[in-house]
Protein backbone atom coordinates (compact mmCIF):
# COMPACT_ATOMS: atom_id res chain seq x y z
CA UNK A 1 0.00 0.00 0.00
CA UNK A 2 1.22 3.48 -0.81
CA UNK A 3 2.36 5.49 2.21
CA UNK A 4 -0.08 8.15 3.44
CA UNK A 5 2.74 10.62 3.96
CA UNK A 6 6.23 10.80 2.55
CA UNK A 7 8.92 13.39 3.27
CA UNK A 8 11.77 13.45 0.75
CA UNK A 9 14.88 15.39 1.75
CA UNK A 10 12.89 18.23 3.28
CA UNK A 11 15.05 21.13 4.45
CA UNK A 12 14.30 24.46 6.05
CA UNK A 13 16.52 27.02 7.68
CA UNK A 14 16.18 30.50 9.09
CA UNK A 15 19.51 32.14 8.35
CA UNK A 16 22.14 30.11 10.15
CA UNK A 17 19.58 28.06 12.11
CA UNK A 18 18.56 24.83 10.43
CA UNK A 19 15.25 23.40 11.64
CA UNK A 20 14.95 20.63 9.05
CA UNK A 21 17.99 19.04 7.43
CA UNK A 22 17.34 16.56 4.59
CA UNK A 23 14.49 15.04 6.55
CA UNK A 24 13.08 11.87 4.96
CA UNK A 25 10.63 9.25 6.16
CA UNK A 26 7.40 7.52 5.27
CA UNK A 27 4.22 6.93 7.21
CA UNK A 28 1.96 4.02 6.30
CA UNK A 29 -1.81 4.03 6.26
CA UNK A 30 -3.12 3.62 9.82
CA UNK A 31 0.33 3.74 11.35
CA UNK A 32 1.16 5.68 14.51
CA UNK A 33 4.60 7.28 14.53
CA UNK A 34 6.19 8.78 17.63
CA UNK A 35 8.66 11.65 17.44
CA UNK A 36 11.11 12.54 20.19
CA UNK A 37 14.08 14.84 20.44
CA UNK A 38 15.44 17.59 22.66
CA UNK A 39 13.86 21.04 22.84
CA UNK A 40 14.62 23.07 19.74
CA UNK A 41 15.43 19.95 17.69
CA UNK A 42 12.92 20.93 15.00
CA UNK A 43 9.96 18.71 15.90
CA UNK A 44 7.29 21.41 15.81
CA UNK A 45 8.99 22.90 12.75
CA UNK A 46 8.52 19.54 11.04
CA UNK A 47 4.78 19.79 11.79
CA UNK A 48 4.74 23.34 10.44
CA UNK A 49 6.30 22.05 7.23
CA UNK A 50 3.80 19.18 6.90
CA UNK A 51 0.77 21.37 7.61
CA UNK A 52 1.97 24.23 5.44
CA UNK A 53 2.22 26.92 8.12
CA UNK A 54 5.83 27.13 6.91
CA UNK A 55 7.10 26.32 3.39
CA UNK A 56 10.09 24.04 2.84
CA UNK A 57 13.25 25.52 1.27
CA UNK A 58 13.82 22.29 -0.62
CA UNK A 59 12.62 18.71 -0.76
CA UNK A 60 9.21 17.27 -1.32
CA UNK A 61 6.19 16.41 0.84
CA UNK A 62 3.76 13.88 -0.62
CA UNK A 63 0.40 13.24 1.02
CA UNK A 64 -1.94 10.52 -0.25
CA UNK A 65 0.04 10.33 -3.49
CA UNK A 66 -0.27 14.11 -4.09
CA UNK A 67 2.67 16.50 -3.95
CA UNK A 68 1.56 19.09 -1.36
CA UNK A 69 4.90 20.88 -0.94
CA UNK A 70 3.52 24.14 -2.39
CA UNK A 71 -0.08 23.83 -1.13
CA UNK A 72 -1.43 26.38 1.35
CA UNK A 73 -2.14 25.26 4.92
CA UNK A 74 -5.88 25.61 4.30
CA UNK A 75 -5.75 23.35 1.24
CA UNK A 76 -3.72 20.70 3.08
CA UNK A 77 -6.30 20.64 5.85
CA UNK A 78 -9.08 20.16 3.31
CA UNK A 79 -7.10 17.23 1.89
CA UNK A 80 -7.01 15.62 5.33
CA UNK A 81 -4.07 16.90 7.39
CA UNK A 82 -5.03 18.26 10.82
CA UNK A 83 -2.94 19.16 13.82
CA UNK A 84 -3.08 20.10 17.44
CA UNK A 85 -0.93 23.06 18.47
CA UNK A 86 1.71 22.63 21.17
CA UNK A 87 0.70 26.00 22.60
CA UNK A 88 -3.09 25.81 22.32
CA UNK A 89 -4.51 28.24 19.74
CA UNK A 90 -8.23 28.19 20.47
CA UNK A 91 -10.57 30.66 18.77
CA UNK A 92 -10.74 32.25 22.19
CA UNK A 93 -13.85 34.39 21.73
CA UNK A 94 -15.91 31.47 20.45
CA UNK A 95 -17.49 28.64 22.41
CA UNK A 96 -15.99 25.15 22.48
CA UNK A 97 -18.69 23.94 20.09
CA UNK A 98 -18.08 26.79 17.65
CA UNK A 99 -14.35 26.07 17.74
CA UNK A 100 -14.80 22.52 16.56
CA UNK A 101 -17.53 23.55 14.13
CA UNK A 102 -14.98 25.72 12.28
CA UNK A 103 -12.90 22.60 11.62
CA UNK A 104 -15.93 20.55 10.56
CA UNK A 105 -17.37 23.16 8.17
CA UNK A 106 -14.14 24.53 6.70
CA UNK A 107 -11.62 21.74 7.22
CA UNK A 108 -13.86 18.75 6.50
CA UNK A 109 -16.30 20.80 4.36
CA UNK A 110 -19.29 19.08 5.95
CA UNK A 111 -22.81 20.44 5.34
CA UNK A 112 -24.46 22.05 8.38
CA UNK A 113 -26.41 19.09 9.78
CA UNK A 114 -23.58 16.59 9.35
CA UNK A 115 -21.10 19.07 10.81
CA UNK A 116 -23.23 19.55 13.92
CA UNK A 117 -23.58 15.80 14.42
CA UNK A 118 -19.89 15.09 13.87
CA UNK A 119 -18.88 17.86 16.28
CA UNK A 120 -21.19 16.58 19.01
CA UNK A 121 -19.73 13.09 18.59
CA UNK A 122 -16.15 14.34 18.81
CA UNK A 123 -16.94 16.47 21.87
CA UNK A 124 -18.33 13.36 23.56
CA UNK A 125 -15.29 11.32 22.57
CA UNK A 126 -12.90 13.92 24.00
CA UNK A 127 -14.99 14.51 27.12
CA UNK A 128 -15.75 18.14 26.34
CA UNK A 129 -19.48 17.87 25.75
CA UNK A 130 -20.34 19.40 29.13
CA UNK A 131 -18.18 22.41 28.27
CA UNK A 132 -19.65 22.83 24.78
CA UNK A 133 -21.18 26.24 25.51
CA UNK A 134 -18.23 27.64 27.45
CA UNK A 135 -16.13 30.33 25.82
CA UNK A 136 -12.93 28.50 24.90
CA UNK A 137 -10.74 31.22 26.37
CA UNK A 138 -12.05 30.24 29.82
CA UNK A 139 -10.90 26.60 29.63
CA UNK A 140 -8.21 25.08 31.86
CA UNK A 141 -4.99 23.70 30.37
CA UNK A 142 -6.46 20.19 30.18
CA UNK A 143 -9.59 21.63 28.55
CA UNK A 144 -7.51 23.47 25.98
CA UNK A 145 -5.50 20.36 25.16
CA UNK A 146 -8.67 18.37 24.72
CA UNK A 147 -10.08 21.11 22.53
CA UNK A 148 -6.96 20.97 20.35
CA UNK A 149 -7.57 17.26 19.89
CA UNK A 150 -11.33 17.62 19.34
CA UNK A 151 -10.88 20.39 16.80
CA UNK A 152 -8.31 18.40 14.84
CA UNK A 153 -10.64 15.38 14.81
CA UNK A 154 -13.57 17.49 13.59
CA UNK A 155 -11.59 18.26 10.45
CA UNK A 156 -11.99 14.52 9.66
CA UNK A 157 -8.28 14.02 9.07
CA UNK A 158 -6.58 11.11 7.33
CA UNK A 159 -3.41 12.23 9.07
CA UNK A 160 -3.50 13.56 12.62
CA UNK A 161 -0.50 15.47 13.99
CA UNK A 162 -0.35 15.72 17.79
CA UNK A 163 2.12 18.18 19.27
CA UNK A 164 2.86 17.49 22.95
CA UNK A 165 -0.78 16.90 23.66
CA UNK A 166 0.03 15.19 26.99
CA UNK A 167 2.44 17.86 28.22
CA UNK A 168 1.48 19.29 31.60
CA UNK A 169 -1.22 16.72 32.35
CA UNK A 170 -1.49 14.65 35.53
CA UNK A 171 -0.98 10.87 35.48
CA UNK A 172 -4.74 10.18 35.37
CA UNK A 173 -5.45 12.78 32.72
CA UNK A 174 -2.60 11.38 30.67
CA UNK A 175 -4.00 7.87 30.99
CA UNK A 176 -7.44 8.85 29.74
CA UNK A 177 -5.87 10.80 26.89
CA UNK A 178 -3.92 7.71 25.80
CA UNK A 179 -7.18 5.75 25.79
CA UNK A 180 -8.81 8.39 23.61
CA UNK A 181 -5.91 8.37 21.18
CA UNK A 182 -6.03 4.58 20.94
CA UNK A 183 -9.76 4.84 20.14
CA UNK A 184 -8.92 7.29 17.36
CA UNK A 185 -6.21 4.96 16.03
CA UNK A 186 -8.70 2.14 15.83
CA UNK A 187 -10.71 4.16 13.28
CA UNK A 188 -7.78 3.96 10.86
CA UNK A 189 -6.46 7.52 11.14
CA UNK A 190 -2.69 7.76 10.72
CA UNK A 191 -0.98 9.60 13.56
CA UNK A 192 2.31 11.38 14.14
CA UNK A 193 2.77 12.25 17.78
CA UNK A 194 5.49 14.47 19.24
CA UNK A 195 5.75 13.84 22.97
CA UNK A 196 8.17 14.18 25.86
CA UNK A 197 6.12 11.88 28.11
CA UNK A 198 7.73 8.72 26.78
CA UNK A 199 5.62 6.08 28.53
CA UNK A 200 2.45 7.62 27.09
CA UNK A 201 4.01 7.70 23.67
CA UNK A 202 5.24 4.13 23.81
CA UNK A 203 1.80 2.81 24.75
CA UNK A 204 0.45 4.06 21.43
CA UNK A 205 3.01 4.24 18.64
CA UNK A 206 4.28 1.49 16.28
CA UNK A 207 7.50 3.22 15.38
CA UNK A 208 9.69 5.98 16.75
CA UNK A 209 11.95 8.54 15.13
CA UNK A 210 14.45 10.69 16.94
CA UNK A 211 15.22 14.20 15.71
CA UNK A 212 18.10 16.48 16.67
CA UNK A 213 19.28 19.66 14.92
CA UNK A 214 16.61 19.08 12.28
CA UNK A 215 18.08 15.68 11.34
CA UNK A 216 16.63 12.25 11.79
CA UNK A 217 19.23 10.48 13.91
CA UNK A 218 17.43 7.23 14.76
CA UNK A 219 14.37 5.33 13.64
CA UNK A 220 12.77 2.00 14.41
CA UNK A 221 10.92 -0.07 16.98
CA UNK A 222 9.99 2.24 19.88
CA UNK A 223 11.60 0.29 22.73
CA UNK A 224 14.77 -0.57 20.82
CA UNK A 225 15.12 3.01 19.65
CA UNK A 226 14.72 4.33 23.18
CA UNK A 227 17.52 2.02 24.30
CA UNK A 228 19.81 2.97 21.42
CA UNK A 229 23.03 4.82 21.97
CA UNK A 230 21.91 7.89 19.99
CA UNK A 231 18.94 8.43 22.28
CA UNK A 232 20.95 7.75 25.43
CA UNK A 233 23.50 10.33 24.32
CA UNK A 234 20.87 13.01 23.79
CA UNK A 235 18.85 12.37 26.91
CA UNK A 236 21.42 11.10 29.39
CA UNK A 237 24.41 13.05 28.15
CA UNK A 238 26.46 9.87 27.65
CA UNK A 239 29.68 10.66 25.89
CA UNK A 240 29.93 9.36 22.33
CA UNK A 241 33.11 7.46 23.14
CA UNK A 242 31.89 5.94 26.38
CA UNK B 1 -22.47 6.56 22.12
CA UNK B 2 -25.46 8.55 20.99
CA UNK B 3 -25.83 12.12 19.86
CA UNK B 4 -29.58 12.04 19.49
CA UNK B 5 -30.04 13.69 22.86
CA UNK B 6 -28.26 16.90 21.85
CA UNK B 7 -29.51 19.65 19.62
CA UNK B 8 -28.23 23.03 18.50
CA UNK B 9 -30.17 26.17 19.38
CA UNK B 10 -29.46 29.54 17.83
CA UNK B 11 -31.85 31.81 19.67
CA UNK B 12 -32.51 32.60 23.33
CA UNK B 13 -35.15 34.55 25.26
CA UNK B 14 -32.85 37.58 25.16
CA UNK B 15 -32.51 37.49 21.37
CA UNK B 16 -36.27 37.09 20.94
CA UNK B 17 -36.97 40.07 23.20
CA UNK B 18 -34.27 42.07 21.38
CA UNK B 19 -35.81 41.18 18.01
CA UNK B 20 -39.25 42.33 19.16
CA UNK B 21 -37.85 45.55 20.63
CA UNK B 22 -35.84 46.08 17.45
CA UNK B 23 -38.94 45.82 15.26
CA UNK B 24 -40.86 48.25 17.49
CA UNK B 25 -38.03 50.78 17.40
CA UNK B 26 -37.74 50.34 13.64
CA UNK B 27 -41.49 50.91 13.18
CA UNK B 28 -41.31 54.09 15.27
CA UNK B 29 -38.31 55.30 13.26
CA UNK B 30 -40.00 54.60 9.93
CA UNK B 31 -42.89 56.77 11.12
CA UNK B 32 -40.59 59.62 12.23
CA UNK B 33 -41.56 62.04 9.40
CA UNK B 34 -45.03 62.18 11.05
CA UNK B 35 -43.86 62.77 14.61
CA UNK B 36 -40.37 64.29 14.50
CA UNK B 37 -39.29 67.81 13.66
CA UNK B 38 -37.00 68.72 10.80
CA UNK B 39 -33.92 69.10 13.02
CA UNK B 40 -34.58 65.79 14.78
CA UNK B 41 -34.84 63.99 11.45
CA UNK B 42 -31.58 65.47 10.27
CA UNK B 43 -29.91 64.32 13.47
CA UNK B 44 -31.44 60.85 13.20
CA UNK B 45 -30.29 60.56 9.57
CA UNK B 46 -26.80 61.45 10.63
CA UNK B 47 -26.95 58.82 13.38
CA UNK B 48 -28.08 56.15 10.88
CA UNK B 49 -25.29 56.98 8.47
CA UNK B 50 -22.69 56.90 11.25
CA UNK B 51 -24.17 53.61 12.43
CA UNK B 52 -23.75 52.24 8.95
CA UNK B 53 -20.11 53.41 8.73
CA UNK B 54 -19.37 52.05 12.21
CA UNK B 55 -20.86 48.61 11.50
CA UNK B 56 -18.86 48.41 8.28
CA UNK B 57 -15.61 49.45 9.92
CA UNK B 58 -16.28 46.94 12.71
CA UNK B 59 -16.71 44.16 10.15
CA UNK B 60 -13.46 45.19 8.50
CA UNK B 61 -11.30 45.71 11.59
CA UNK B 62 -13.13 43.73 14.27
CA UNK B 63 -13.69 40.55 12.27
CA UNK B 64 -11.41 40.50 9.23
CA UNK B 65 -8.54 42.14 11.14
CA UNK B 66 -8.18 44.81 8.45
CA UNK B 67 -7.52 47.91 10.53
CA UNK B 68 -8.09 50.58 7.92
CA UNK B 69 -7.76 54.28 8.66
CA UNK B 70 -8.62 55.07 5.06
CA UNK B 71 -12.31 54.30 4.75
CA UNK B 72 -12.85 58.00 3.96
CA UNK B 73 -11.51 57.03 0.53
CA UNK B 74 -14.76 55.19 -0.15
CA UNK B 75 -17.03 57.69 1.64
CA UNK B 76 -15.62 60.47 -0.53
CA UNK B 77 -15.55 58.34 -3.65
CA UNK B 78 -19.22 57.44 -3.20
CA UNK B 79 -20.13 61.09 -2.61
CA UNK B 80 -18.28 62.23 -5.72
CA UNK B 81 -19.81 59.43 -7.81
CA UNK B 82 -23.28 60.58 -6.76
CA UNK B 83 -22.51 64.14 -7.87
CA UNK B 84 -20.84 63.01 -11.11
CA UNK B 85 -23.64 60.61 -12.06
CA UNK B 86 -26.32 63.20 -11.29
CA UNK B 87 -24.60 66.14 -12.98
CA UNK B 88 -22.96 64.49 -16.02
CA UNK B 89 -25.12 61.42 -16.65
CA UNK B 90 -28.36 63.08 -15.61
CA UNK B 91 -29.19 60.17 -13.31
CA UNK B 92 -31.69 60.59 -10.52
CA UNK B 93 -29.82 60.75 -7.19
CA UNK B 94 -31.87 57.80 -5.98
CA UNK B 95 -30.57 55.63 -8.82
CA UNK B 96 -27.07 57.01 -8.37
CA UNK B 97 -26.76 55.72 -4.79
CA UNK B 98 -26.57 51.98 -5.57
CA UNK B 99 -24.44 52.65 -8.66
CA UNK B 100 -22.02 54.67 -6.52
CA UNK B 101 -21.83 51.65 -4.23
CA UNK B 102 -21.15 49.31 -7.13
CA UNK B 103 -18.40 51.59 -8.45
CA UNK B 104 -16.94 51.80 -4.93
CA UNK B 105 -16.75 48.00 -4.78
CA UNK B 106 -15.15 47.90 -8.24
CA UNK B 107 -12.48 50.45 -7.39
CA UNK B 108 -11.77 48.52 -4.16
CA UNK B 109 -10.60 45.48 -6.17
CA UNK B 110 -7.32 46.94 -7.49
CA UNK B 111 -6.86 48.83 -4.20
CA UNK B 112 -7.12 45.52 -2.31
CA UNK B 113 -4.51 43.84 -4.53
CA UNK B 114 -2.21 46.75 -3.79
CA UNK B 115 -2.59 47.16 -0.03
CA UNK B 116 -3.12 43.51 0.92
CA UNK B 117 0.61 43.19 0.43
CA UNK B 118 0.97 45.23 3.63
CA UNK B 119 0.32 44.03 7.18
CA UNK B 120 -0.65 45.57 10.50
CA UNK B 121 0.47 49.17 10.97
CA UNK B 122 1.78 49.32 7.40
CA UNK B 123 -1.65 48.32 6.13
CA UNK B 124 -3.29 51.03 8.23
CA UNK B 125 -0.98 53.76 6.95
CA UNK B 126 -1.28 52.37 3.41
CA UNK B 127 -5.06 52.79 3.46
CA UNK B 128 -4.64 56.37 4.64
CA UNK B 129 -2.21 57.09 1.81
CA UNK B 130 -4.70 55.64 -0.69
CA UNK B 131 -7.39 57.95 0.72
CA UNK B 132 -5.08 60.94 0.27
CA UNK B 133 -4.44 59.87 -3.32
CA UNK B 134 -8.21 59.83 -3.86
CA UNK B 135 -8.56 63.29 -2.31
CA UNK B 136 -5.79 64.79 -4.42
CA UNK B 137 -7.17 63.14 -7.57
CA UNK B 138 -10.68 64.48 -7.10
CA UNK B 139 -9.25 67.92 -6.34
CA UNK B 140 -7.87 67.87 -9.91
CA UNK B 141 -11.28 67.38 -11.52
CA UNK B 142 -12.21 70.95 -12.42
CA UNK B 143 -15.66 69.99 -13.73
CA UNK B 144 -16.49 68.91 -10.16
CA UNK B 145 -15.20 72.17 -8.71
CA UNK B 146 -11.56 71.13 -8.20
CA UNK B 147 -10.21 71.89 -4.76
CA UNK B 148 -13.13 74.05 -3.67
CA UNK B 149 -15.89 71.57 -4.55
CA UNK B 150 -19.35 71.93 -5.97
CA UNK B 151 -23.04 71.93 -5.06
CA UNK B 152 -25.77 69.67 -6.33
CA UNK B 153 -27.72 71.76 -8.92
CA UNK B 154 -31.12 72.94 -7.69
CA UNK B 155 -32.93 71.29 -10.60
CA UNK B 156 -31.57 67.86 -9.60
CA UNK B 157 -32.48 68.40 -5.95
CA UNK B 158 -36.01 69.47 -6.93
CA UNK B 159 -36.43 66.44 -9.20
CA UNK B 160 -36.15 64.11 -6.21
CA UNK B 161 -39.52 64.96 -4.68
CA UNK B 162 -42.40 67.35 -5.13
CA UNK B 163 -41.94 69.30 -1.91
CA UNK B 164 -39.16 70.10 0.51
CA UNK B 165 -40.73 68.08 3.31
CA UNK B 166 -41.19 65.13 0.97
CA UNK B 167 -37.54 65.36 -0.08
CA UNK B 168 -36.41 65.49 3.54
CA UNK B 169 -38.56 62.49 4.40
CA UNK B 170 -37.08 60.63 1.41
CA UNK B 171 -33.47 61.27 2.43
CA UNK B 172 -34.38 60.32 5.99
CA UNK B 173 -35.85 56.99 4.88
CA UNK B 174 -32.86 56.36 2.65
CA UNK B 175 -30.51 56.86 5.61
CA UNK B 176 -32.61 54.56 7.79
CA UNK B 177 -32.79 52.03 4.97
CA UNK B 178 -29.02 52.16 4.56
CA UNK B 179 -28.42 51.41 8.25
CA UNK B 180 -30.93 48.54 8.16
CA UNK B 181 -29.41 47.16 4.96
CA UNK B 182 -25.88 47.26 6.40
CA UNK B 183 -26.98 45.62 9.66
CA UNK B 184 -28.90 42.94 7.74
CA UNK B 185 -26.00 42.17 5.39
CA UNK B 186 -23.52 41.90 8.26
CA UNK B 187 -25.93 39.88 10.40
CA UNK B 188 -26.61 37.37 7.61
CA UNK B 189 -22.92 37.17 6.75
CA UNK B 190 -21.90 36.51 10.36
CA UNK B 191 -24.62 33.86 10.77
CA UNK B 192 -23.44 31.93 7.71
CA UNK B 193 -20.49 29.54 7.43
CA UNK B 194 -18.45 32.42 6.06
CA UNK B 195 -19.26 34.29 9.27
CA UNK B 196 -17.96 31.35 11.27
CA UNK B 197 -14.74 31.61 9.27
CA UNK B 198 -14.51 35.37 9.81
CA UNK B 199 -15.02 35.00 13.55
CA UNK B 200 -12.30 32.34 13.58
CA UNK B 201 -9.97 34.65 11.67
CA UNK B 202 -10.72 37.36 14.26
CA UNK B 203 -9.56 35.03 17.06
CA UNK B 204 -6.55 33.28 15.48
CA UNK B 205 -5.26 33.57 11.93
CA UNK B 206 -2.73 30.75 12.37
CA UNK B 207 -5.35 28.30 13.59
CA UNK B 208 -7.99 29.31 11.05
CA UNK B 209 -5.54 28.83 8.20
CA UNK B 210 -4.65 25.39 9.57
CA UNK B 211 -8.34 24.45 9.62
CA UNK B 212 -9.15 25.00 6.00
CA UNK B 213 -9.99 28.71 5.92
CA UNK B 214 -8.65 30.71 2.99
CA UNK B 215 -7.84 33.89 4.88
CA UNK B 216 -6.92 36.02 1.87
CA UNK B 217 -10.19 35.24 0.07
CA UNK B 218 -12.33 36.05 3.12
CA UNK B 219 -10.52 39.31 3.76
CA UNK B 220 -10.76 40.28 0.10
CA UNK B 221 -14.52 39.68 -0.03
CA UNK B 222 -15.06 41.62 3.20
CA UNK B 223 -12.90 44.50 1.94
CA UNK B 224 -14.76 44.80 -1.36
CA UNK B 225 -18.26 44.44 0.12
CA UNK B 226 -17.40 46.95 2.86
CA UNK B 227 -16.04 49.41 0.29
CA UNK B 228 -19.22 49.17 -1.79
CA UNK B 229 -21.54 49.74 1.16
CA UNK B 230 -19.29 52.51 2.49
CA UNK B 231 -19.44 54.25 -0.90
CA UNK B 232 -23.24 54.00 -0.92
CA UNK B 233 -23.31 55.48 2.57
CA UNK B 234 -20.98 58.23 1.38
CA UNK B 235 -23.31 58.99 -1.51
CA UNK B 236 -26.17 59.38 0.98
CA UNK B 237 -24.12 61.56 3.31
CA UNK B 238 -23.42 64.05 0.53
CA UNK B 239 -26.93 63.84 -0.84
CA UNK B 240 -27.97 65.16 2.55
CA UNK B 241 -25.29 67.86 2.59
CA UNK B 242 -26.03 68.85 -1.05
CA UNK B 243 -22.46 70.08 -1.32
CA UNK B 244 -19.16 68.26 -1.72
CA UNK B 245 -15.49 69.27 -1.57
CA UNK B 246 -12.35 67.13 -1.42
CA UNK B 247 -11.53 68.14 2.15
CA UNK B 248 -15.03 67.32 3.42
CA UNK B 249 -15.38 64.16 1.34
CA UNK B 250 -12.05 62.60 2.30
CA UNK B 251 -11.89 63.84 5.91
CA UNK B 252 -10.03 61.34 8.09
CA UNK B 253 -11.54 62.93 11.20
CA UNK B 254 -15.18 62.77 10.18
CA UNK B 255 -15.31 59.41 8.40
CA UNK B 256 -12.66 57.37 10.18
CA UNK B 257 -11.53 58.83 13.53
CA UNK B 258 -15.07 59.30 14.89
CA UNK B 259 -16.07 55.93 13.47
CA UNK B 260 -13.16 54.18 15.19
CA UNK B 261 -14.13 55.97 18.42
CA UNK B 262 -17.69 54.64 18.10
CA UNK B 263 -16.62 51.05 17.46
CA UNK B 264 -13.92 50.94 20.13
CA UNK B 265 -16.19 52.49 22.78
CA UNK B 266 -19.11 50.25 21.88
CA UNK B 267 -17.15 47.02 21.59
CA UNK B 268 -15.09 45.94 18.60
CA UNK B 269 -15.72 42.51 17.13
CA UNK B 270 -19.35 42.35 18.24
CA UNK B 271 -22.43 43.18 16.21
CA UNK B 272 -24.00 45.04 19.14
CA UNK B 273 -20.92 47.20 19.83
CA UNK B 274 -21.32 49.79 17.06
CA UNK B 275 -24.99 50.31 17.97
CA UNK B 276 -24.10 51.05 21.60
CA UNK B 277 -21.13 53.15 20.48
CA UNK B 278 -23.13 55.32 18.11
CA UNK B 279 -25.68 56.07 20.86
CA UNK B 280 -22.92 57.02 23.31
CA UNK B 281 -21.14 59.16 20.71
CA UNK B 282 -24.22 61.17 19.78
CA UNK B 283 -25.28 61.58 23.43
CA UNK B 284 -21.85 63.05 24.15
CA UNK B 285 -21.90 65.21 21.06
CA UNK B 286 -25.38 66.60 21.59
CA UNK B 287 -24.76 67.45 25.24
CA UNK B 288 -21.15 68.61 25.04
CA UNK B 289 -20.57 70.00 21.54
CA UNK B 290 -21.14 73.58 22.77
CA UNK B 291 -17.94 73.29 24.80
CA UNK B 292 -15.82 73.54 21.63
CA UNK B 293 -12.39 72.02 21.89
CA UNK B 294 -13.09 70.85 25.44
CA UNK B 295 -15.61 68.47 23.86
CA UNK B 296 -12.87 66.77 21.86
CA UNK B 297 -10.71 66.53 24.98
CA UNK B 298 -13.64 64.85 26.76
CA UNK B 299 -14.07 62.40 23.88
CA UNK B 300 -10.41 61.51 24.21
CA UNK B 301 -10.82 61.07 27.96
CA UNK B 302 -13.82 58.76 27.50
CA UNK B 303 -11.83 56.72 24.99
CA UNK B 304 -8.89 56.39 27.40
CA UNK B 305 -11.08 55.39 30.34
CA UNK B 306 -12.95 52.78 28.31
CA UNK B 307 -9.71 51.35 26.92
CA UNK B 308 -8.28 51.01 30.44
CA UNK B 309 -11.38 49.78 32.23
CA UNK B 310 -13.12 47.82 29.46
CA UNK B 311 -10.65 47.10 26.67
CA UNK B 312 -13.29 45.26 24.69
CA UNK B 313 -15.69 48.18 24.83
CA UNK B 314 -18.97 48.68 26.65
CA UNK B 315 -20.64 45.70 25.00
CA UNK B 316 -17.59 43.49 25.52
CA UNK B 317 -17.72 44.41 29.22
CA UNK B 318 -21.41 43.49 29.47
CA UNK B 319 -21.04 40.30 27.40
CA UNK B 320 -18.07 39.01 29.43
CA UNK B 321 -20.06 39.32 32.65
CA UNK B 322 -23.52 38.26 31.57
CA UNK B 323 -23.06 36.23 28.38
CA UNK B 324 -25.85 38.38 26.97
CA UNK B 325 -26.33 38.50 23.21
CA UNK B 326 -28.91 40.54 21.30
CA UNK B 327 -28.39 39.10 17.82
CA UNK B 328 -28.83 35.31 17.60
CA UNK B 329 -25.37 34.54 16.20
CA UNK B 330 -24.11 31.89 18.60
CA UNK B 331 -24.87 28.18 18.49
CA UNK B 332 -25.70 26.65 21.83
CA UNK B 333 -25.65 22.94 22.51
CA UNK B 334 -28.82 21.89 24.32
CA UNK B 335 -29.06 18.62 26.20
CA UNK B 336 -32.58 17.42 25.36
CA UNK B 337 -32.65 14.93 28.26
CA UNK B 338 -31.96 17.60 30.84
CA UNK B 339 -34.41 19.98 29.20
CA UNK B 340 -37.24 17.44 29.20
CA UNK B 341 -36.30 15.38 32.26
CA UNK B 342 -36.02 18.03 34.93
Amino acid sequence: MAPVLELKDVSKSYGAITVADQLSYQLDQGEALGVIGPNGAGKTSMFNLITGTVRADSGQIVFGGEDITRHSAARRCRLGVARSFQIPQPFSGMTVFENVLVAATHGAKLPAQKANRHCLEMLQLTGLIDRANDVSGSLTLLGRKRLELARALCAQPKLLLLDEIAGGLTENECHSLVETINTIRATGISIIWIEHIVHALLSVVDRLIVIDFGRKIAEGDPKETMASREVQEIYMGVDADA
Amino acid sequence: MTTATYSISRSSPATRIAALAGFLVLAALVAAPWWAGRADMRLLSEIFLYLSLACLWNLLAGYAGLVSVGQQAFVGFGGYMLFALAIFAGLSPLAAIPIAGLLGALVAVPVAFLIFRLRGAYFAIGTWVIAEVFRLSFAQVSSLGGGSGTSLPVAIVRSMASSRSMREATTYWLALGMAVLVLAVIYLLLRSRNGLALTAIRDSEVASNSFGIDIWRHKFIVYVVTAGLTASTGALIFLQKLRISPDAAFSVNDWTAFVIFIVVIGGIGTLEGPIIGVIVFFLLRETLADLGTTYLLLLGLVAIVVMLKAPRGIWGFVKDRTGLELFPLSRRVVDENQKNGK
